[in-house]
């Protein structure tokens, strides 16, 4: 059988996230098909993520499938003392597909290694969350009409997101140029730029998120600096501020400009980017429908 | 005696088995727990500060009269990548190579990040060789690299 479980982005092909965009494209034509009828889906948020779990358990639904599970491990057996292990066999009876959000990093590969049915990675820890990924690529995808030849400006926390990193990897099949604007304590880290380097992707560094940089752009992905990544916290406060994009900042750029976040969002983007033709974050996560629901249908091979 | 004779009776011969030669000093009695020494009812000879020309001091164990396969073997060259293999037949050293990293480490090194789910499983741990000349593996669950200066066995 082939592999039907999505655990990390690296994990697939460039025909196979191609095949789920142009799936993803028939869903948001039409996001209720029967498609899931009669399958039983678990949904196991061993931590809880309202977002994500809300954007699964709707595309269930609009799939006429059926959605069992927890938003929160006190509510599951963990909170005695149950292993993962026995968690997943259980609930691996019980389900056609499994959906789990995870604390510990690799808990959903380790998942896919014991469980009879397929698993869908909807987060391990700061590790892997591959249908984010798959929404930010479909979002480029939409807003660009190609990932081919793009210039993709990351901003704010490169160190530790783990949405930045991902995205990265994914595009690596369509010839990207990066530009990354983080202040020091925050900067891609070398292992990342390593990859860039061995597959001959141009990208540039830089602390300072200027106008200059903006007009050169086609997707602006902003992320959220948040303050426990400080020591200092006047550093933060600082930085916080230097990475906080305003509409103003957006009067000469390219008309194809697009500004992405994973949201939740704090300071990052101003409130008067809302009303700018670039802000699409809220169009962002609607995606996400549309991408999950061709990544459910994948994973059971319908 | 002089102290020829005294290096001599160091490295005494063997009439059959192996002779695993420049093991670092400080990985010695590592490599005798990975390679499970302990259960191995055999002759076993173990010299740990030894004089060596290339090393300064050396570490080295003699096994007699039993054969490793080479996957057993290689495991050592995470913690011993310059290790050297001595198989011994006859009093007569018939093969001698340099162990090699294994594309895949299952259950040999623990992962360092202590949010990975292996370290808070029952479970087999894995790694992957991800590249042989620098010595680093990444974890087939989170993902992250260690490389061999950091890596803690299991």
């Amino acid at each position: 059988m082939q592999n039907r479980n999505l655990i990390s982005i690296s994990d697939l092909a460039k025909e196979e996230i191609l095949a789920l965009l142009k799936r993803a494209q028939q869903f948001e034509k039409n996001p209720n098909q029967n498609i899931l009828d009669g399958k039983v889906v678990g949904s196991l948020f061993f931590e809880p993520s309202t977002r994500t779990r809300l954007s699964f358990e709707t595309a269930v639904n609009r799939l006429g499938g059926r959605v069992i599970g927890f938003s929160d491990a006190s509510t599951s057996s963990q909170s005695k003392g149950e292993s993962l292990k026995d968690t997943i066999m259980m609930v691996a009876n019980y389900a056609d597909l499994i959906v789990m959000r995870h604390p510990l990093e690799g808990a959903a590969r380790y998942a896919s290694e014991i469980s009879k049915v397929p698993i869908i990675n909807a987060g391990d820890g700061s590790n892997q969350h591959p249908t984010q990924t798959m929404l930010d690529l479909y979002t480029i995808y939409q807003t660009q009409g190609t990932l081919d030849n793009l210039t993709i400006t990351m901003v704010g926390d490169l160190k530790y997101g783990r949405t930045v990193h991902s995205l990265l990897e994914a595009m690596r099949f369509f010839n990207p140029r990066f530009k990354f604007v983080a202040c020091n304590e925050l900067k891609m880290p070398q292992q990342y730029k390593e990859f860039c380097k061995k597959l001959g992707i141009e990208y540039e560094e830089t602390a300072d998120f200027s106008e200059q940089i903006i007009n050169q752009t086609d997707i602006l992905y902003m992320t959220r600096v948040q303050r426990e990544r400080f020591s200092d916290l006047m550093e933060y406060e600082r930085v916080k501020n230097v990475y906080t994009l305003t509409a103003s900042m957006l009067k000469g750029c390219k008309p194809n400009l697009r500004v992405l976040h994973p949201l939740p969002r704090v300071t990052e983007i101003a409130q008067d980017v809302d009303d700018t033709p670039q802000a699409y974050y809220f169009e962002q996560a609607l995606n996400g429908l549309y991408t999950r629901e061709a990544i459910l249908c994948r994973a059971l091979g319908l | 005696m002089n102290n020829q004779t005294k290096k001599e009776l160091a490295v005494a011969a063997l009439q059959n088995g192996i002779v695993i030669d420049h093991i670092p000093c400080s990985s010695l009695f590592k490599v005798v727990n990975i390679l499970g020494l302990e259960s191995i009812e055999k002759g076993i000879t173990i010299g740990n500060n030894l004089d060596s020309r290339s090393m300064g001091k050396k570490g080295l164990i003699k096994i007699a009269d039993v054969e490793l396969p080479k996957e057993i073997l290689n495991r050592i060259a995470v913690i011993a990548p310059n290790a050297v293999i001595n198989i011994i037949k006859d009093f007569e050293v018939v093969e001698k190579h340099k162990v090699e990293l294994p594309e895949n480490l299952i259950d040999i090194v623990k992962c360092n990040n202590p949010k990975c789910i292996s370290n808070n499983e029952p479970m087999r741990t894995q790694f992957h060789c991800i590249d042989k000349n620098v010595s680093a593996f990444r974890c087939h669950y989170c993902e992250r690299i260690v490389s061999t200066e950091n890596v803690v066995l299991k």
